[in-house]
């Protein structure tokens, strides 16, 4: 076949805006081409938390936006052949399934052809001997709330070739859900490497959404992005040899440019040589990016390599409490109150919580937990500082210790102290290994 | 550096981005203009990016180049306080860290500048 496929990104994360796939599914409709539509949906936490929503309610636990998702974009998917691919199915793809059929009940339309992807759950005590020898003793300290295998493109591609007209998956890798359309559609072999190499690189310029069209971007007066308030969602056309050039949907904000691709292709990479993924090892060391007309750029010489022989998987647990309290001084002196409030604090909790203090208007996200650039950074006489002071423990008790002490500093601190914020919430935290790929079976079923 | 050069913050020669994995930060650093690779190469150095993250005592710095790009990638390595789940830091993925790599100063030739 040689039609390249267009490959249209609806989502980047979960919480992503949710009016982005209506522009793309438009875009990719009026071009006449094969296309497809992928959401991703899914990080380590979202994972845990959907996991963890599931054994509350058996019908919970996927992606919550799903039906706010789909409603804009499905008639006309379904009307257009545009296929759905996503890992919306987070930690419970047949519920997932189930609210699709139902949402297209809802639209007056017919139920369209679902399959869902299986295999990458691990969480069950089935599985507890594989990772215990992958994690080892630390296994046995915690309370496993999710564990997923990074899963590949191959149960997509064979669900794609199977008539599927929506593919539902749970944790399978970012950048396959869109080489399992494009091996489907170009009949790629599971060891077709350079393909799958090239084809891997065009799903992670398209797995953060926007990230490639002018998102995450914008820095006024250095780099300015137009429309930077609805950028368009890209497309990837990707060629019967994977290359790929990127472009962005109709008629909306944004811009694709050599600038937004070279900083989304090394997004989240380590080594640019071996880009680890369940389907390959993409290799864009060599790449070349080019500008083949004005929102659109094309990726070159990316290369693939025999895959990993393991398979990375997540265990995320519950870990402990996170306390937060903030509180803000302004005018003459806010800095110095400011300071002072979190002495205050840290005083009040020594020997019972280690408390990291952020003064946000003067040194914060940039800092570290042990205060070192605090301590290292003179202080002024900035204006308007809100003291942030934040602490674990495995006590929710201890915790919420910390949140008090934020409260009480409106009568017992400095002058001027207002609008105090305090949350104390549950923490997940989450530990890496690896599996034999062999020990990882994946399969797709028909749901409807 | 000699006398016949001067200071520019590098945010004015590129721009980057920071990504995470875990407790690892990566962040790219890429020349607006392709002339001004080398002099980034040269000055933009694992052990300048260390230093530039010494209050977050990093395990490791590795520069990756990658010149059809005219850019770099800086793999961090325990430079996040534990993660994204572990850190207490408001932004525990360390979202804003290319800013502070890009605050770092590059002697630039004062000749080449006009």
């Amino acid at each position: 076949m040689a039609a390249p496929l267009l490959i249209g990104a609806g989502a980047g994360f979960s919480g992503d805006r949710v009016d982005a796939a209506g522009p793309v599914v438009r875009t990719l409709a009026a071009r006449r081409m094969p296309a497809c539509l992928i959401y991703e949906t899914l990080a380590e936490r979202t994972l845990a938390l959907a996991q963890l929503a599931r054994r509350t309610d058996p019908e919970a636990g996927y992606e919550p936006l799903l039906p706010d998702m789909l409603a804009p974009v499905l008639g006309d998917c379904l009307r257009h052949g545009i296929r759905i691919v996503s890992n919306f199915g987070a930690a419970n793809p047949p519920a997932a399934a189930r609210r699709i059929v139902a949402l297209a009940r809802e639209l007056g339309l017919r139920v369209p052809r679902i399959a869902i992807v299986r295999g990458d759950d691990l969480s069950s005590p089935a599985h507890r001997a594989m990772l215990r020898e992958a994690i080892g003793p630390r296994l046995d300290e915690i309370e496993v709330a999710s564990a997923n295998a990074y899963i590949g493109a191959e149960p997509i591609a064979a669900a794609l070739a199977a008539g599927a007209e929506i593919v539902v998956a749970g944790r399978v890798a970012d950048p396959s859900l869109a080489v399992g359309p494009a091996m489907a559609h170009h009949g790629w072999r599971a060891d077709d490497w350079t393909q799958l190499g090239r084809a891997t690189m065009a799903g992670h310029l398209l797995e953060c959404g926007a990230q490639v069209t002018g998102g995450y971007f914008a820095d006024p007066g250095m780099k300015d992005v137009p429309g930077v308030h609805e950028p368009g969602f890209p497309i990837a056309q990707v060629a019967e040899d994977g290359s790929c050039e990127v472009f962005k949907a109709d008629h909306t904000g944004g811009c694709v440019t050599l600038r937004t691709v070279k900083e989304q292709l090394l997004y989240e990479v380590h080594d640019p040589a071996a880009y680890l993924t369940p389907d390959v090892i993409a290799d864009i060391a060599e790449a070349e990016v080019s500008q083949v007309a004005p929102d659109r750029v094309r990726v070159d010489s990316v290369r693939g390599h025999a895959r990993p022989d393991r398979l990375k998987v997540n265990v995320c647990f519950e870990d402990g409490w996170l306390a937060e309290g903030e509180i803000s001084y302004a005018g003459r002196g806010a800095e110095a109150r400011a300071r002072l409030a979190g002495d205050i604090v840290r005083r009040r909790l020594a020997g019972v919580l280690d408390v990291r203090i952020d003064l946000i208007g003067c040194v914060s996200v940039f800092a570290d937990d042990a205060g070192r650039m605090r301590e290292r950074v003179e202080p002024g006489d900035a204006r308007d500082v809100r003291m942030r002071a934040a602490a674990r423990h495995a006590d929710r008790r201890v915790a919420e210790r910390l949140a008090r002490e934020v409260t009480a500093l409106y009568t017992c601190g400095p002058a001027g102290g207002g609008g105090v914020r305090t949350s104390v919430r549950a923490r997940l935290d989450t530990l890496s290994c690896f599996v034999p790929r062999e020990a990882v079976p994946t399969s797709f079923e028909m749901a409807a | 550096m000699s006398a016949s050069t001067h200071a520019v913050p590098l945010y004015r020669l590129a721009h980057g981005r920071t990504g995470d994995k875990g407790n690892r930060s990566n962040i790219s650093v890429i020349a607006y203009r392709p002339e001004d690779f080398a002099l980034l190469v040269a000055q933009v150095t694992e052990s300048r990016v260390a230093e530039a993250f010494a209050h977050r005592q990093p395990s490791r710095v590795k520069r990756y180049v990658l010149p059809k790009l005219h850019a770099m990638n800086f793999v961090i390595d325990d430079v996040l306080d534990g993660g994204v789940n572990g850190s207490l830091n408001l932004d525990s993925h360390g979202k804003a860290l290319a800013f502070l790599l890009l605050d770092m100063t590059i002697e630039v030739p004062t000749t080449e500048e006009k």
